[in-house]
This record gives C-alpha cells, sequence and structure tokens, in this order.
C-alpha cells in the first residue's frame, strides 16, 4: 500500500501553475515516444530479445515450382544435421491447415499442392538458423508440374478468380457513352509494390502450460494471430496470448502475411515443446509473401468538350495471386476510388479478382485505393492531352460539387467537400500556372532534357468497408503515484499511435506525457481487436482510449464534487493539477483521494464508427464516416536520351483535420508521398517465366533512396479545419490518404513526355513509370507524332 | 587470432569461423542487438557500422555494412556500433539530431543512418547537402521519405562537438598500434583465414594455397556466403596489405594499388576525369565503396562491373603477379568471357595504370532504375580524340551490353578518321547496334539497352560539341 502524498506547495502556489497551459496534449508536435531508444539501439525488435534457453530457429522450404502437384515429401535427409529437431509437413499440423484471413485458402504448408513459387512446404527447426536452412533444403520433394498461370490479362480472360466479381452502378452508362461528346478508350497495367519493411516477417513462441502458447509476434492484427495460432493447435482462443510492442514497419505487410511465422512457430513449439522463433530472411521474405495487387484496367469514358465526364465504364481487374486473402475488399476498395475526387455522372464499374499462380496479395497502404486513383487520372490526362486542355483545368472541371453532382457510384453522398478551397491554396503556394509557362519556355529551349509538372487531388474514404471492423477497444489504470498505464487494441508500426493515444490520453486527464505508459499491444489485455489498417488507428483506438479516460475522469469529478462539496461544473483539470472550487491539488493528490475512498481507477474504453452502413448486395450505402483529401503538385526532369528522371520540386497540402501532432503528421505526409512515388516510378517487380521472382531484394527491387527525394519538398497541412465529424478531437486518418499524392509524380513523368510532341497525345507509359518505360513512352510518342 | 577494439574493450579471436560477419559476431556473439539485419546484403545499410583505423597517429572513420564484412576485417582497427553513442546516458550529438528532427518512425533503420551520420560528422566541418547524399544513399528508410534525416545530418553537422572518441582518440590510437599487424589468421577448426600484410606475403601466402580465396572489400564475395549459402573454406584477407592499397601518380599515369578501396581512388580519379568521379558516386553507396577494392571489382569479372568499361575507354592496363612474377597488359585482354579471364592459378592483380588526359575528352554515364545505389543496366565510357574536326581516336566501351565490359568496335570504326559531325555520329550507333546483342533481363530489356547505348553516344555528342553552358542541361544528375 502506497504512503499518503503530502503537498508541499500552497494553495496560491497550486493555483498558479494549475493556470498555466499543458505541454503534452493533443496538436502538439512531441517527438515519437520511443524515438529515443531507436537511436540509440535501446528499441527491442523480436529478433533482438534475449533468447529462450533451448530456443529454436524455423526455416521454411519454399516450393520452386508456380504451380505442381507434390507427389512426395521426404524429410528424413533434414535429420542427418546436428541441432535439428523436427521437420514439419502440412500433415504434422495438430488442428486446421488453413491459415486464411477471411475465407480459406491459405495452407500454413501446402498440402498435396503448390500454387506459387515460393510457397512454404516444410519447415525445419533447429538449434540456429543456418542449420536449420540446410537441413530444410536437403529435404527431397517429387513434384509433378501443372500448367501455372502467371499473367492477369489471361486470368481475366479466362475469368480465372479467387472471388466472384462485383459491380457499382450509377445512372446509366451505356447511354452516355453511346450519346459521346467525345470518347477515349484505353487500358493500363499498374505494377505491383513489395512492402520492404525494415525489419522481416517474424514470431517467437513459448509454449505454456494448459496447451497454451504465449507469442511475440511483428503484427498489425493482434487478434487474428491469436485466433489463427489458436486454429492450427486446435485449442481455444483463450489459450493464447498475443504481445507486439513494436514493428519494424508494416504498412499492410503486417496484416495478414505475419500469420504464418506466428503458426509455424506455434506447431513447432507445440510439437517439440521448446521456445521457437522463426525469422523471415529478405530474400525468402519477398518471395513468400503478397505485396500490392497489380492491376489490369480497361475503361471507356465519354465526356464533353470541356473534359466534364458524361459516362464511364471501367474494368478493374486485380492480379490477387493465388488465394483471396483479402482481396475482396481491396478490390472493392479499388472500385470505391475509381473516382477520386470526381463526379462521374453516368458509371458501370466492374471489380475483377484474378488468381494467378503468384504469392497471394494483401493489403498495402491505400488497399487497392491507389489502384483505383491511378486510372482515372490517367483519364484526366487523356482527356486533357485530347482536348489539348491544362490536365488541371480538366480535373477542376470534374471535381465534386458541393450541392449537386455530388453522388459516388456506390450512392454515398460527399460532403464537406473542401477541395476546390485548398486547390486554390495550392496553386497559390506552388505557382502552379506560372510554373507551367516556364517550363513551356523551358521544354522549347532544351534538347535533351524536359520538364513535367502535374497537380493531382486525392480524396479517400476513411473507415473499414467491412464496417464491424471499425470497433475498437482500450484499458487504462491509473495508480495510485498518479501514474498511469494504458493499453489498446492498435499496433505500433512507427507511425506514431503510441504518441498520439498518449497525447489524447493527457489531453483528457490534463496530465504530461511522461506520466503515461503505453504497453505492448497484448489480447489479454484489449481483446476482439481490429488490425491496425485503414489508416483508422487513432481514430478508433484514440476513442476507445480517450472514452476509457473519461470514464475515470468522470469518477474523478462526481468523487471530487462530492467530497469537496461542489458543483461538478466546479471540478476542473488543467496542467497536472486539479480543482474542486476553491480547492487546487496536484492530480497525484486527487488520485489518492480518491483511491482511499474506494473510486475505481482503471477503466476500459469502447468505440465503434458512427453513421456507417453498406449494402454489398445493392453496392450503396454509406461506407465512409468522412473523406480525407490533399493535393501535390510535382516538377520532374526527365532525360529524353535516357529515360533518366528527377524530381525537382514537390509542393503538398494534406487535410488532416486538427493535427493531433503536426509533426507526426508531416511525417505520414512525406513517408507516404515517397512511397507512393517509389511505386509509380524505380519500384519494379519483375517474374520470369517459371512464376519466380526476379526482383526479390534491395539489389534488384529499388525502393526510393535519399537522393530520390524531391530536391525542393515542401509539406503543409491544410490549417483551421477541424473534421466536421465528431472524430477525437476532429482530426482526420493520415497514413494512407497521402500515399496517392505520389500518383502527380508518375503524371509529372508523362506531361514531360507529352512534351515531345507538343502535349497532343496521352504518352503510353504503364506503371511503374521506370527509365526503360519512359525512354520507351517517348520513342513510341515520337512515332506517333511523326505519324508512324 | 585476430585483435581489435570493441569500442573500448580489446577483443582477441582465434576460433571464429572466418566466414562469420561483423553483424552475426554482433548479435550473436556478443548479444549487441542494436545494429540490425534488414536485408544480408550490402543494399539497405540497417546494418551500418563505424570502424575507426589508424591513419598516421590518427584516427580515420569509415561506415562498412557488418552483413558483408568478414570479422577478419577488424584486425587493427576499432569497432564502433549504435550501442557506443550513447555516453553517460546522454545521446549521442548525432542521435538527439535524429530524435528531435522525427527522423525515426518505426526505428529499424535508423541505427544505420545513426552510424552514417556519425562517420559523416566526423569527417566534414559544416553541412552541405550533397554530402549527406552521398554520405546516407546506402541507408534505406521505407518510413519518413527522408526529409527530416537530411534535417538531421544538418543539425548533427552544426552541432558537433567533442565527443568521447575525440577524448580518447589518442588511447585508442596507442591501443591500436599495439596490436601486431603481421600473424594475423582465423580458424574455427576447418575454414580459414589468412591476414598478409605485405603484397610479397600475399604473392607467397597465395603460390602455397593456390585453393584459397582472395577477400578484398568482400562485397560481392560476402554475398557468396549471406545470400548463396556457400561457405568459402579458406580466405585470404588482403585488406591490411598496405602496400597495395597505395594510389601514386607520374606525369603519364595515374597507379592505382589493387587493394585500394574505391573511396580511395576517388580523390585521384575525379581529379583527371570528373565523369569518373561522377560514377564512382553512383557507384554501390559509400558503405560498400569504403570497402569494395578497384582490384576487387575487376577481378570480379562481371559484365555489369562499373569500372572496368571506364578503364577499358581510357586504354588502362593493369598489372598481375604470380609469386615474384609480373606481367602487365592492357585491361581489355584480361576479359575472357562471362566471369572469365586470362588470371592463371595463385595470380593476382597487383595494380592498375591509368593514363592521364590528354586531347581525348572521356565521358562516362550509368544508366540504372534507382540513381542511386543501384547496378548498371548499361554503362558506357566513352573517349574520343578529336584533331581539326576530324576523330583519330575513339575507344568507346560499354557494360552491360554483353557477357563482358567490351568495346564497341563497330561504332569506333565508323567513327575514326571522319568528321566530328552529328551525321557521322548517327552512322556510328548504326554501327554500334551491330556491336551487341544484348540480353533482356529484370533491370532491361535488350531494346532499352541497344536505344540507350545509341543515345549515349549521342548525348556524349551534344556534350562535347556543345558549348559548355548548356552542359549540365544534358543530365538530370546535374540537380542536388
Amino acid at each position: 500500500m502506497s504512503s499518503q502524498f503530502i503537498q508541499t506547495k500552497t494553495q496560491a502556489e497550486l493555483e498558479a501553475i494549475f493556470k498555466k497551459d499543458l505541454k503534452t496534449g493533443v496538436g502538439r508536435s512531441i517527438k515519437h515516444d520511443s524515438a529515443d531508444k531507436q537511436v540509440s539501439g535501446e528499441a527491442l525488435y523480436i529478433d533482438d530479445k534475449l533468447e529462450f534457453p533451448n530456443q529454436l530457429h524455423v526455416y521454411a522450404r519454399m516450393s520452386d515450382r508456380a504451380h505442381a502437384k507434390i507427389l512426395s515429401i521426404d524429410t528424413s535427409p533434414c535429420y542427418e544435421f546436428d541441432g535439428v529437431a523436427i521437420a514439419i509437413t502440412a500433415k504434422d499440423v495438430p488442428g486446421n491447415l488453413d491459415i486464411g484471413p477471411v475465407v480459406s485458402g491459405d495452407p500454413l504448408l501446402a498440402d498435396d499442392l503448390v500454387e506459387y513459387y515460393g510457397q512454404a512446404v516444410l519447415a525445419v527447426a533447429a538449434n540456429d538458423h543456418e542449420t536449420a536452412r540446410k537441413a530444410a533444403m536437403a529435404a527431397i520433394i517429387e513434384y509433378e508440374d501443372l500448367e501455372p498461370v502467371l499473367c492477369v490479362e489471361e486470368a481475366l480472360e479466362k475469368k480465372h478468380f479467387v472471388l466472384d466479381s462485383h459491380q457499382h452502378v450509377l445512372g446509366d452508362s451505356k447511354t452516355a457513352l453511346a450519346n459521346a461528346t467525345n470518347r477515349i478508350q484505353g487500358k493500363l497495367h499498374i505494377g505491383g509494390q513489395e512492402h520492404f519493411y525494415l525489419e522481416t516477417q517474424i514470431a517467437s513462441v513459448m509454449p505454456t502450460e494448459d496447451g497454451g502458447m504465449m507469442v511475440f509476434s511483428s503484427t498489425q492484427n493482434p487478434t487474428e494471430v491469436q485466433k489463427l495460432v489458436a486454429s492450427v493447435l486446435g485449442v481455444d482462443m483463450h489459450k493464447v496470448v498475443i504481445d507486439m510492442r513494436r514493428m519494424g514497419g508494416g504498412f499492410g505487410g503486417k496484416e495478414t502475411q505475419a500469420a504464418l511465422p506466428a503458426c509455424m512457430s506455434a506447431v513447432i513449439a507445440r510439437l517439440t515443446n521448446r521456445p521457437t522463433k522463426m525469422r523471415v530472411p529478405r530474400m525468402e521474405d519477398m518471395m513468400m509473401t503478397g505485396k500490392r495487387h497489380p492491376f489490369f484496367v480497361k475503361y471507356d469514358v465519354a465526356f464533353d468538350n470541356d473534359g466534364m465526364i458524361e459516362g464511364i465504364e471501367v474494368d478493374l481487374a486485380g492480379n490477387c495471386g493465388y488465394s483471396p486473402d483479402l482481396s475482396g475488399s481491396i478490390v472493392d476498395r479499388a472500385m470505391f476510388h475509381i473516382d477520386n475526387a470526381y463526379f462521374l455522372k453516368n458509371a458501370t464499374i466492374n471489380g475483377h479478382r484474378c488468381k494467378t499462380n503468384t504469392a497471394s496479395n494483401t493489403a498495402y497502404r491505400g488497399f487497392g485505393g491507389p489502384q483505383g486513383m491511378v486510372p482515372i487520372e490517367e483519364i484526366m490526362d487523356s482527356i486533357a492531352r485530347n482536348l489539348n486542355k491544362d490536365p488541371l483545368d480538366v480535373r477542376r472541371t470534374n471535381y465534386y460539387g458541393k450541392d449537386d453532382r455530388n453522388e459516388t457510384a456506390y450512392h454515398q453522398t460527399v460532403e464537406h467537400n473542401i477541395l476546390p478551397e485548398i486547390t486554390e491554396e495550392i496553386l497559390a503556394s506552388s505557382d502552379y500556372y506560372e510554373r507551367r509557362e516556364e517550363i513551356k519556355a523551358f521544354n522549347a529551349e532544351s534538347r535533351i532534357l524536359k520538364k513535367g509538372l502535374a497537380m493531382t487531388p486525392v480524396k479517400f474514404g476513411i473507415s473499414f468497408t467491412a464496417t464491424f471492423l471499425n470497433q475498437a477497444g482500450a484499458l487504462i489504470h491509473v495508480y495510485t503515484d498518479g501514474s498511469i498505464r494504458i493499453n489498446h487494441g492498435g499496433t505500433e508500426m512507427g507511425q506514431g499511435l503510441n504518441t498520439k493515444v498518449r497525447q489524447i490520453v493527457s489531453e483528457v486527464f490534463q496530465v504530461e506525457a511522461e506520466r503515461i505508459e503505453i504497453t505492448a499491444t497484448n489480447t489479454d489485455k484489449v481483446p476482439n481487436t481490429s488490425p491496425t489498417a485503414a489508416s483508422s488507428g487513432t481514430d478508433l483506438n484514440g476513442k476507445a482510449a480517450q472514452n476509457a479516460a473519461l470514464t475515470i475522469k468522470q469518477r474523478l469529478v462526481e468523487f471530487a464534487a462530492k467530497h469537496f462539496n461542489v458543483e461538478e461544473s466546479q471540478v476542473e483539470f488543467n496542467n497536472s493539477h486539479v480543482r474542486a472550487g476553491e480547492n487546487y491539488m496536484a492530480f497525484e493528490e486527487i488520485i489518492q483521494l480518491a483511491y482511499f475512498n474506494q473510486v475505481s481507477l482503471s477503466s476500459t474504453g469502447f468505440y465503434k464508427t458512427p453513421k456507417i452502413y453498406y449494402d454489398r448486395d445493392s453496392a450503396s450505402g454509406r461506407p465512409f464516416y468522412y473523406y480525407a483529401y490533399g493535393l501535390a503538385c510535382c516538377e520532374v526532369l526527365v532525360d529524353t536520351y535516357t529515360g533518366e528522371y528527377k524530381f525537382l520540386r514537390t509542393d503538398l497540402l494534406q487535410d488532416v483535420g486538427e493535427s493531433l501532432n503536426p509533426a507526426i503528421d508531416i511525417g505520414q505526409v512525406e513517408g507516404a508521398f515517397v512511397q507512393g512515388m517509389g511505386w509509380l516510378t524505380t519500384e519494379e517487380l519483375v517474374w520470369n517465366d517459371k512464376g519466380r521472382l526476379m526482383t526479390s531484394g534491395p539489389a534488384s527491387y529499388k525502393v526510393p533512396a535519399i537522393a530520390d527525394m524531391p530536391i525542393d519538398f515542401r509539406t503543409n497541412l491544410v490549417e483551421s479545419r477541424k473534421n466536421p465529424e465528431d472524430t477525437v478531437y476532429h482530426s482526420k486518418a493520415v497514413g494512407e490518404p497521402p500515399f496517392m499524392l505520389g500518383i502527380a509524380a508518375w503524371c509529372a513523368i508523362k506531361d514531360a513526355i507529352a512534351s515531345v510532341a507538343d502535349y497532343k497525345y496521352q504518352p503510353e507509359v504503364d506503371a511503374p513509370a521506370t527509365p526503360e518505360r519512359v525512354l520507351m513512352g517517348i520513342q513510341k510518342l515520337r512515332e506517333k507524332a511523326k505519324g508512324l | 587470432m585476430i585483435q581489435f577494439l570493441l569500442n573500448q574493450e580489446l577483443r582477441s579471436e582465434q576460433n571464429l569461423d572466418p566466414n562469420l560477419t561483423v553483424l552475426n559476431y554482433l548479435r550473436e556473439q556478443v548479444s549487441k542487438t542494436g545494429t540490425k539485419e534488414g536485408c544480408a546484403s550490402g543494399d539497405c545499410g540497417a546494418c551500418t557500422v563505424v570502424v575507426a583505423e589508424l591513419d598516421g597517429d590518427a584516427l580515420r572513420y569509415r561506415t562498412l555494412n557488418a552483413c558483408l564484412t568478414f570479422v577478419s576485417a577488424l584486425h587493427g582497427k576499432q569497432l564502433i556500433t549504435v550501442e557506443d553513442l550513447k555516453q553517460d546516458d546522454k545521446l549521442h550529438s548525432t542521435q538527439q539530431a535524429m530524435a528531435d528532427c522525427h527522423g525515426s518512425q518505426c526505428g529499424f533503420c535508423t541505427p544505420g543512418f545513426v552510424m552514417s551520420m556519425f562517420a559523416m560528422q566526423k569527417n566534414t566541418d559544416g553541412y552541405d547537402k550533397e554530402t549527406a547524399s552521398e554520405a546516407l544513399a546506402g541507408n534505406l528508410c521505407r518510413c519518413t521519405g527522408y526529409r527530416p534525416i537530411y534535417e538531421a545530418a544538418e543539425q548533427a553537422c552544426n552541432t558537433k562537438e567533442v565527443d568521447f572518441f575525440d577524448a580518447t582518440e589518442v588511447s585508442t590510437v596507442d591501443r591500436l598500434k599495439q596490436i601486431p599487424a603481421g600473424g594475423a589468421s582465423l580458424s574455427d577448426g576447418e575454414k580459414v583465414s589468412l591476414v598478409p600484410t605485405t603484397t610479397a606475403e600475399l604473392a607467397q601466402m597465395y603460390l602455397e594455397h593456390p585453393d584459397a580465396k582472395l577477400l578484398a572489400g568482400g562485397t560481392d564475395l560476402a554475398l557468396e556466403v549471406t545470400q548463396f549459402h556457400r561457405p568459402i573454406g579458406k580466405l585470404i584477407y588482403v585488406g591490411n596489405v598496405k602496400d597495395m592499397q597505395e594510389v601514386t601518380s607520374t606525369e603519364d599515369e595515374i597507379i592505382l594499388g589493387s587493394a585500394a578501396s574505391l573511396s580511395d581512388c576517388y580523390t585521384a580519379l575525379s581529379a583527371e576525369y570528373p565523369d569518373f568521379g561522377e560514377l564512382l558516386h553512383r557507384f554501390a553507396s559509400l558503405q560498400i565503396r569504403n570497402q569494395g577494392t578497384l582490384g576487387g571489382n575487376i577481378g570480379n569479372a562481371s559484365p555489369i562491373g562499373d569500372t572496368p568499361p571506364l578503364l577499358i575507354a581510357l586504354n588502362a592496363d593493369i598489372q598481375l603477379r604470380q609469386g615474384d612474377k609480373t606481367r602487365r597488359l592492357p585491361i581489355e585482354e584480361y576479359f575472357l568471357d562471362y566471369k572469365k579471364t586470362v588470371q592463371q592459378s595463385s595470380e593476382f592483380i597487383e595494380k592498375v595504370f591509368v593514363p592521364k588526359a590528354k586531347l581525348n575528352q572521356f565521358k562516362a554515364y550509368k544508366l540504372s532504375k534507382r540513381l542511386d545505389d543501384d547496378i548498371s543496366a548499361v554503362c558506357a565510357a566513352i573517349n574520343i580524340t578529336v584533331e581539326n574536326k576530324v576523330v583519330t581516336d575513339a575507344r568507346i566501351a560499354f557494360g552491360g551490353m554483353a557477357g563482358i565490359p567490351k568495346r564497341a568496335d563497330n561504332a569506333e570504326k565508323a567513327l575514326i578518321g571522319q568528321a566530328y559531325t552529328e551525321e557521322n555520329i548517327e552512322l556510328a550507333c548504326t554501327a554500334l547496334a551491330t556491336d551487341f546483342t544484348p540480353l533482356t533481363d529484370f533491370r532491361a530489356t535488350k531494346e532499352y539497352r541497344t536505344l540507350s547505348a545509341q543515345n549515349l553516344l549521342r548525348k556524349y555528342f551534344v556534350e562535347t560539341e556543345s558549348a559548355q553552358s548548356t552542359y549540365t542541361q544534358t543530365r538530370v544528375t546535374a540537380h542536388v
């Protein structure tokens, strides 16, 4: 039992402190809660934790066939290596073999059939990683090859799908196209993207009594890992605890894909009764795990002479890889974002989920949204070239209206649309039209190098489109010394969620953030968590933590009012101090008083997003609570002899509502932009004709490096625009929306290419616009201009 | 036995696997887990550590990729990791800068960035963006988009102060000097690593152990172990052969010891041929250039090594040595076929001779998906001499266009003796298409390789014919 709090300050001194502002509440740029530990190497990731005695290391042997029957597996050679504890195949999994997240289709280990090059076929556990690897490679696997489908167009043609196709309809696109003033048809390939989280997939487990399992997993989705570990072991979820302190990056890649190392380790730990760790090396990680879906898109669009869209039909074919994973929702989100910021008037949007013999593609920042937006931005550019207009003017012509022209193809009304106003802001700050003229003059003079300029908007829907996922829980304990411990259902992957939640609780209690400890996400503290995904981490968990804090605070208010015999309205919290009428006291003092008076100082908090609903059968509803808006303006310099390019300047303007932490939000905006730019420029995934991923490491797969950042890089948050919806302190989600600002980089490159044919034609360049695609696009355009 | 300082602690290691990397040594043998593995292939920089080496009576600080460095390379040096920077519970100024500027998000790349910044701070006075770009090009961050990292680099350079390493420099120098240079070796009973200190000793060792692999920087050889899982039984580490690291010059030529690191070659080569310098700037990353050697880049005989085409175009020679026997030959005669050279058993590259510039105009170009730290799809080196508007000599060499770095014979023939005009360059471009039948792979298609190779010749013409003022308008890389 703690000792009695002794106050040494006078009432006047306490009152003076009470009246000062708190330094660590919401709206302040306080640094990441782990920053000091990260820079000194003290922050522990799973592979850094002290190993358990007797610990096993796991290596999974991957298939070297894209599609084959497994005729036999002989694991006896594995046991010829010293230190090997066990070699397992699908037959050894005690519970359910399938670890598919929503629907089945993802066996932990291939069972009789391999469906992609890189699929785990068997796993070996040994005293060290290298022995496990050598032993796994010694196993003898006999295959009978089957014909693989590697091309998304072929899959679409053959209707080779992992899930059924789906359609959104607005108005009558058929008639609109038939009566088109102008009409363009086209197709486009959009590449996938490797997450390239710096920390590869990893889990470490410790068997516990009663058949349970303690699991340390680098996952965005602890509850799902809990469910799947329980499932592969054949035990109830209450036997399994997941602990997740921090990830070395996630980006969606650890939403479902983190389950494999956790489940594999758990199975081996169960079979051997030894602690077990599975760390997936970089190349294996890149070959084994899914990526952003590549898309193939066909479109047919009608527009008037101002460039306003009269009607549109689009087929969005997502390359899902071999299994459904999250592809149902991902292709849906592509469909939800084919409009981006534009009123389509008459639209038929078809979404297809193509099955190919590649790794099962998965969540990645934007979750299909980016693949929906790229085609509409391509269409905007094409309309502009066709009508000889500035692409930005065509974009603005098509913006959703405020009071009319504001219905989406899924029949949600676009409310609180701030794009027209913030477009004016960035037009002024970026000098877009002046620079457009300067660039035309430069291009007329410059023989080899050409400049390109583009400004593109983003309107991104916030909420999980699977409505039930929009819920979160939190648990707050206030201890008798006034220190606070929070747990919530979200996971920290670098995005600053814990820092923001800490600020929120700091704001509610009006105590400094240092008093608040955020602990590892843990399924035995907050159960049934939704994945930290869909940009929802702070919206959901911040609200849940706020609710938990408000519950405790209300108890304190009621207690203080009674104790000091004042009205509840006379009890106030400010700057780590509390006022009850004319009585001033430190926060820890009221906490002690409350404790001695038997007030509960612990509470859960819960939150579910209001207002949203969606009926997938009729493809209509309000799937999104609100939209986040943004704009990017990019200027690029392109070498027309080689296709190389360099980004000279980028201006970003992002709507984050009332920012909870401007430094963290700007970090999200800048990081997302560069990642989006990388997706559409240098990050090219290449498979060979056997279905093997050839770009399976950073030597061959090129994520942006430091000098790829735009030379002049300016980022602003939209100011003084609270989220009109009742979100946590009227902030907005920020994780994904700015990713799509990167589309401006791609459009700028195409603008530079278009200059070689006097902006008359839209260049035919698929994404990513690698130097090679740029040069070939230039070559094609020059031939077209010559009428060849 | 090898000996080195692990920060301040003298470590003497005898029975280690010579294939053990510094990264695994740190994480698994001494439980220092601040240094991270991001790729184990030297491409992400998460494992960056700093090595301090004797430079007279001072220390020279250099970054290395711990994942590609075998422990033998530490002999006689001080190894500094991210854990060593914080002193008395106070962050080092580079660490403080990264934290203050919001330079870490997920934090996994952060220790590597901190170490690159630490070395940069040690090696510079004041901040400039170009130096930061070079120092940090080998560190990938997936979260921040890099802007706050530039800001942190600036703060780090501007808040440089006397730190723990400066304060202990004299004693560190002293302690390193006490480590005997000669006689170092490592063996785990099966595999062995030898560490000669003179060229003569190396030559003798290689005669006695013709089955050994020469380990220079190891930036490619280490991949055999870390990526392809083919352990090397016998290693001779040449990094401590001081007399083979010398860079000197005469009136006519620059003489580069084959064990000189690419960083050390930079000054001499870029002064004579600015384009050689520009290419070296884009050659892998600073960590790799600090380790990797010119001799290694040649001896590796890869069709996509970046220095051989340049050296061929410059008509450089190499000197091979076997025991006491040496022979000097033009570098282009060294390459026979894909990964095949004229090198005999126990023979090694001792020196490289690069002729100094005369009337010739030398330009080099590297095409890759990413501008920095990427492998060339095409590397071109064009060295043409024009006298009285007539081409009197032309040496045009390419990497990435054939199984070996190779000259464009037909294109050269089409130019020599002809007027230096755009028409004749076009004829040479046509001829160039007959010189090579490049491959299609994940880096580029054969169509791109051929077209861009021709375009580089065209660009060379524009750059050498046009007025100097428009020169910067031909390369996107001129913009930083």
